[in-house]
Parts: structure tokens; C-alpha cells; sequence
């Protein structure tokens, strides 16, 4: 086992990847000699050469139709958006060629590609660097939409994306970016549609996914104090979705939160609290909660932090879930109460 | 005695500067020329040939006109299958035709071809079958062909998003050693979106062989070119990018097969992109379910009948003796057949499989969409059950 950041284990991903198959193209803005604004591509051009690594134009929707058009050609292209907000010029080239062409075409036409995007906020960054935009890529059928949490997840997630037949888009949580972990390289967890228990527990179930993840087991360490043992599962792929995981999961201890960091309006974590209602209704003892980011466009740097989901909130949450039997008064209106 | 002060004069011979030579025009070679190139009048008469735009074999215009008036019969017979409610909707390419066969013709069977809805002229010329060239119209799926056997992409309806993937295949296709060029359709109010701008752009800096082919038609619907473009003509948006570009008479056949053909060597030589902008009329409403009367007069429509592509080639062919009376008959009855087998194919009602939806959104349905598959089988059993 050797330590690394989330950086580094998704630069050797795509070294690997490249290594292994000589289809695999990587480019996007300052990708090249400089290695990406977050230097996940560090080295790639020096490697491999500028035809395997290179910048284009700035311009996003450009970026993703030329990887269309490469895919079409028999390459597999691995496209990086220098932030989540920058990623909407592209999005027309997203949700009608990316995710449809093999439907369009009854499968004679598929364009495998990766379409990587750092997201999320939690690093004090300005306006259009801090979105959480994962749930317009998971409300578009056709795309994979894949979040690590962990180093080794991170490696193996971008190795399984890259060769994946089907176009992935692959969230990167910025703010772990640069966190350390364990992972011994080619590290291969999971696959795709596996949801993952991170920490074992038998009073709730809290269920996250990327940026959510950490502070999900924050709070679940936390909870011991206050005699809750609470279990963490991380989804790591929205889709494919796993609810096989969530639902033995949250049967077994019959609370749950969702946590993310997106705001939570429509969100994916809504998504996530109806299917656990849905299949786990009779072990329920409480409502499923869930905790968001607001519902506000993301904040200035000096207020994200009123805007994150925190440990506390997460606390909150589970304070909720009506331990002593009691209904939430916040539910209760004014006629039922009576 | 008063002597005039004289100049004194230089003992040594007068040096000269070598004139600085005036700098080469950058633009040079990109532009269009002001007027657009033509090598028939609209009589059908030719102009003097020009070498810059040597004059196609006598044997492909030949077959041009042969498909265009096989085309022009195509199109016809789907306007009106969309009449008999065979067709969902139709956009005619009627007036188009030098423009929607010349872009195929300039073409290998190897190239690829990107084409918009306005296309289905041009890619039953290319040799689709046009039962799966309509099916997108049909309704019972949205592309009917597989794209990787006829080289062609599925019909484009996102406006300008075709220019990008033309040349991300281009590009690719040339870093593994092919020579593979591709033509983009696109319409005259396309250009305005991003995607046609960031299409030329990639290409020209990747030096993508791509041929971006405009058919400016004058209308976007129903909005004219003047809110399209204030710039003297579409051809002029390449120079911004690089990349030569050329206007032409598209209602000229010749002429169009000459400057595509340029074109296409242009790309295929590895020198990169080329812009090419024809100036035609489409004849018939956007589509089938358009009210034209709103936005132009039938007089504007009627002045351009005098201009009509087919009408002119023929005329040629005849005057130089490579078509006949009996040709044209000829021509004609096959024409005749072709609209005969696509009307009594349309009339048979395609057979749509619900259980299919469930297909090809991923290449391995995810377990939500199983169950979802099982869901509709179950419905789909019970209303056979309830029928029975
Ligand atoms: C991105 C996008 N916006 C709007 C439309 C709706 N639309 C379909 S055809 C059309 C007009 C296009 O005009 P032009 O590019 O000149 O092509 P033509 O139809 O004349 O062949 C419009 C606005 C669309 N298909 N795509
Ligand atoms: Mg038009």
C-alpha cells in the first residue's frame, strides 16, 4: 500500500490507460504542456507525445463534438472540462449525441468516451467553479455519471470509465483532489453499479456520494458520542444505480439520510430517499431525511460554508429520525397536532 | 560676378533602397471570389470553362442529372406520404437538387457524410435505402440506416452540432492513417450557431479534411438571411477561421460538382478544411406542415423557377449531345419506379416492438431499466389478455 493523493491516482489511470490501449486520446483546455489547472494530465504530453495528449480551442461544446467524432472514428477519447460550470456550453453535444447516439441508431453507433469534470466547491473557489452538476448528467439517459470518493476508487472508477462501452461522465470531487489515501496500484475496486459500505453500523443508514462521502463518515464518528452507530454507504456510481446495497442497508437499520453536497431541489438525493421509501417502507421507523447544499445558487467563498452540508447538519438529520418514537414536529400541522 | 550657389553634388553614386516588397496577403487564397463561380447560365448555355474549376467528366454529370430527377421524384413522393399520414412530417429539398446530389457525388463510397433533416434528397442519392432514409419521418425509430455501414451519421436535427463531429471523424480518420474525408451539410441559419463556428474552427487548427457545404437557401424557416449574417456573404465566415472558402451557383450543377470536387481534393491532400457556400432557393414550404405565405411572396418563389438546377443540366447535356429525348424518358421511368417501390414499401405499416425501448440506451440495460422492461412486458401481456 503506498499513500497518494486523488490527484496522482487518477494521473496514473490515465497514464495506464493509455499505456494499455493505443485508441485511448486525452485532451481539453491547458491539458498538455501544462498538465490541467489541477495537473491531472501532469506529464501525459511528455509521455505519449502531443497526438496521444493535447489543448484544443477554447471551446467546450467543440471539445465534446470532436470527441463524438473521434469515438466515431474508433478512438477513445477522454475529455477534460476545466470546471463543472464550464461544462454547460457542451451540454446540447451532451444530452442529444453523447447519451443518445447508440439509442439513436439501435446500437450500430456508440460513442465510448469519458468526459471528465472536476465539480463540486469546498476549496473557496469563485462563482462558476463550486457546481455540483451531477444530476443533469443522471436525469439524461445514456450516460454512465461515476463519482470516487476514495484514492483507489479514483484509479479504478477512470480505468473501468475509460473502457467502459457506453459515454461516462466522471465527477471529480475538487476538494478531495488533494487528500491523501491508501491505494496500491492498478488498484480495481468494485465495478460499476456497486454501491459500497464504508463503515459498518446497525442504528442508521447514511448514504452519500463524492464530496458527501467524508462528511458522512465525520458525522458517523461523531454519532458514537451520542450512542448512534451509524452505517455510511457511498454510491460511487450514480449510474448505474445501485439499490440493491441501499436497500439491504437501510432494511436492516430501518433509518437513513441521504447526504450531498449539491443543492437538493430535484436533486440526486431525492432521487435516492424516494427508492429507499419505496423499497424499504415497512422497515422504516422514521421519514427518510436528506441533507443538501441550499437551494441558492452556489455562494460567494466567504459563505459556502453556511451552504455545506456539515457534520452538525448531518447530526441534526439524525436526531430527527424519530429515536423515541415521536413524529418530527416540524411534520405535524396544526390539525393533526391537535 | 555673382555666382548662383549650385548644390554640391554627391561625389559618390546614388545607392537605392531596394523597394520593400508589400507584404503578402494574409487572406490571399481564403476568400471567396466577390461573385459566385458558374459555368452554366440558368438557360443551360455554358460560360467560358475555367481552369481553377475544371468542368466535371461528361459521364458524372450525366449521372447527375440522372439523380437528380430520380431525387427530385423522391421528394416529391414523400411530401406526399406525409399527405396520406405515412410521414410524421417532411422537409422538402425541392429547387435543392444540384446542391443535395453534388455533395454526394464529389464523394467517395469511403467518405463520410453529415448530414442535417434536409437531407434525405442527397442520401438517397448516395444510395440508402430510402425506406430507412424515412424512417426517422416514419416514426418507428429515429436513425433507420447503420451509419457505419453507409459512412453517413445519422441525420442532424440539433442545428450546426453535425460541424464538430465532422471534424473529430476527419481528424481521427487521418491520425490512423486514412484518407477519409467528410462532408458536412449545413443550412444558410445554421452558421449562426456556436457549434458551426467551433466545427471550422477545430478543423482548420487540426487540420481536419473537412468540406463544410452550405446550402443557403435565404431562409431559416421563415427568418431571411439578412438576420442570419451581416457579412457580404456566408463564404466570408472562413477566412476568420483559415480556411479557404468559395461561393458558387447552387442552382448550377456544373458549377457545384466543379467547386465541391476542388473542395474535396483540397481536403483529401491533407491541407485541411474548405468552405464552401451555394446559393439555391428551397421551392417548397420548410416542411409539409409550414405556411410559407407568412413570410414570402409567391412571386419571389416563382422567379426562381426560372432557375431550376434540373431544367439546366438537361439543357446542357442536350446541347452537348449526351442526352436525348429517349434518355430523358428513360431517366424519367426510373424515376417513376423508384417512387413506385418507396410508396407501396411506405404503405406497409412497419411493425414497432415496445420490449425494443429497453434496448441500446446502454450496451447492457442497467437493473433499473430490466425492471422497467418488465413492467411494460407484464402491461403489454395483460392488454393482450384483455383483447383476447
Ligand atoms: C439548435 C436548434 N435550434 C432550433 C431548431 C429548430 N429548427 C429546425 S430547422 C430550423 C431552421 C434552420 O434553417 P437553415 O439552417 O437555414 O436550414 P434549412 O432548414 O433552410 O435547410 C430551425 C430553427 C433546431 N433544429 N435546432
Ligand atoms: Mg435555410
Amino acid at each position: 500500500m503506498a499513500t497518494m493523493t486523488m490527484a496522482k491516482a487518477l494521473n496514473a489511470a490515465l497514464a495506464d490507460a493509455m499505456l494499455d490501449d493505443e485508441r485511448v486520446v486525452v485532451f481539453g483546455e491547458d491539458v498538455g504542456q501544462l498538465g490541467g489547472v489541477f495537473r491531472i494530465t501532469d506529464g501525459l504530453q511528455a509521455r505519449f507525445g502531443d497526438k496521444r495528449c493535447f489543448d484544443t480551442p477554447l471551446a467546450e461544446a467543440g471539445i465534446v463534438g470532436f470527441a463524438v467524432g473521434l469515438a466515431m472514428s474508433g478512438l477513445r477519447p477522454v475529455v477534460e472540462m476545466q470546471f463543472d460550470a464550464f461544462a454547460y456550453p457542451a451540454f446540447e453535444q451532451i444530452a442529444s449525441h453523447v447519451a443518445k447516439l447508440r439509442n439513436r441508431t439501435r446500437g450500430a453507433l456508440s460513442v465510448p468516451m469519458v468526459i471528465r469534470v472536476p465539480y463540486a466547491g469546498g476549496i473557496g473557489g469563485v462563482e462558476h467553479h463550486c457546481d455540483s452538476s451531477e444530476a443533469y448528467y443522471a436525469h439524461t439517459p445514456g450516460l454512465k455519471v461515476v463519482t470516487p470518493a476514495t484514492v483507489a476508487d479514483a484509479y479504478s472508477l477512470l480505468r473501468e470509465a475509460i473502457d467502459d462501452p457506453d459515454p461516462v461522465v466522471f465527477m471529480e470531487p475538487k476538494k478531495l483532489y488533494f487528500g491523501s489515501g491508501e491505494a496500491e496500484l492498478p488498484a480495481r475496486t468494485e465495478p460499476f453499479g456497486r454501491a459500497v459500505v464504508r463503515r459498518s453500523g446497525r442504528d442508521a443508514t447514511l448514504i452519500a456520494y463524492g464530496p458527501a462521502v467524508p462528511v458522512a463518515l465525520e458525522a458517523a464518528e461523531a454519532a458514537c458520542e451520542e450512542g448512534w452507530d451509524l452505517e455510511v454507504v457511498d454510491i460511487r456510481t450514480i449510474v448505474p444505480f445501485d439499490d440493491v446495497t441501499i436497500t439491504e442497508s437501510v432494511r436492516r437499520t430501518g433509518r437513513c439520510v441521504v447526504v450531498q453536497e449539491a443543492q437538493g431541489f430535484a436533486g440526486v438525493g431525492a432521487e435516492i430517499a424516494a427508492r429507499v421509501q419505496e423499497r424499504c417502507f415497512h422497515a422504516l421507523h422514521a421519514p427518510v431525511l436528506r441533507v443538501s447544499g441550499l437551494d441558492i445558487p452556489y455562494p460567494a467563498p466567504m459563505l459556502e460554508h453556511t451552504h455545506l452540508p456539515s457534520v452538525d447538519r448531518v447530526l441534526d438529520a439524525v436526531a430527527r429520525l424519530q429515536w423515541d418514537d415521536q413524529p418530527d414536529p416540524r411534520w405535524l400541522t396544526e390539525g393533526s397536532a391537535a | 560676378m555673382t555666382s548662383t550657389p549650385q548644390a554640391v553634388r554627391r561625389a559618390t553614386p546614388r545607392k537605392r533602397r531596394p523597394a520593400t516588397p508589400a507584404a503578402p496577403d494574409p487572406s490571399a487564397g481564403l476568400l471567396p471570389e466577390a461573385e459566385s463561380v458558374r459555368l452554366l447560365n440558368p438557360d443551360g448555355s455554358p460560360l467560358p470553362a475555367r481552369a481553377d474549376y475544371p468542368e466535371p467528366p461528361v459521364e458524372a454529370l450525366r449521372e447527375m442529372y440522372r439523380r437528380m430527377v430520380v431525387g427530385r421524384r423522391f421528394d416529391a413522393q414523400a411530401t406526399a406520404l406525409t399527405k396520406q399520414g405515412r410521414l410524421a412530417v417532411y422537409p422538402s429539398s425541392r429547387g435543392q437538387e444540384a446542391c443535395q446530389v453534388g455533395g454526394v457525388l464529389a464523394l467517395r463510397d469511403d467518405d463520410w457524410v453529415f448530414p442535417t433533416y434536409r437531407e434525405s434528397m442527397a442520401l438517397t442519392a448516395r444510395g440508402i435505402d430510402p425506406v430507412e432514409v424515412l424512417t426517422l419521418l416514419r416514426g418507428d425509430w429515429h436513425c433507420g440506416y447503420d451509419p457505419t455501414v453507409v459512412r453517413t451519421a445519422p441525420q442532424c436535427t440539433p442545428l450546426a452540432t453535425q460541424c464538430v463531429h465532422a471534424a473529430g471523424l476527419a481528424y481521427g480518420e487521418s491520425y490512423q492513417g486514412r484518407d477519409t474525408v467528410a462532408m458536412v451539410y449545413i443550412g444558410d441559419g445554421a452558421t449562426s450557431e456556436g457549434d458551426f463556428h467551433e466545427g471550422v474552427n477545430f478543423a482548420a487548427v487540426f487540420k481536419a479534411p473537412v468540406v463544410y457545404f452550405v446550402q443557403n437557401n435565404r431562409y431559416a424557416i421563415s427568418v431571411p438571411l439578412s438576420r442570419q449574417t451581416a457579412a457580404p456573404s456566408l463564404a466570408y465566415k472562413g477566412v476568420g477561421y483559415g480556411v479557404p472558402s468559395e461561393q458558387v451557383d447552387g442552382n448550377d450543377p456544373v458549377a457545384v460538382l466543379a467547386v465541391l470536387n476542388r473542395a474535396v481534393a483540397h481536403a483529401r491532400a491533407g491541407k485541411g478544411p474548405f468552405l464552401v457556400e451555394a446559393h439555391t432557393y428551397r421551392m417548397e414550404p420548410h416542411t409539409n406542415a409550414d405556411d410559407q405565405t407568412r413570410y414570402r411572396d409567391a412571386d419571389e418563389v416563382a422567379a426562381w423557377r426560372d432557375r431550376d438546377p434540373i431544367a439546366r443540366l438537361e439543357s446542357y447535356l442536350r446541347a452537348r449531345d449526351v442526352l436525348d429525348d429517349a434518355a430523358v424518358a428513360e431517366i424519367a421511368a426510373q424515376a417513376e419506379e423508384y417512387a413506385a417501390g418507396l410508396r407501396e414499401r411506405m404503405n406497409i405499416q412497419p411493425t414497432v416492438d415496445p420490449l425494443s425501448l429497453f434496448d441500446h440506451v446502454y450496451a447492457q440495460p442497467t437493473p433499473q431499466l430490466v425492471e422497467q422492461r418488465e413492467q411494460v412486458r407484464a402491461e403489454l401481456a395483460a392488454t393482450q389478455e384483455g383483447d383476447a
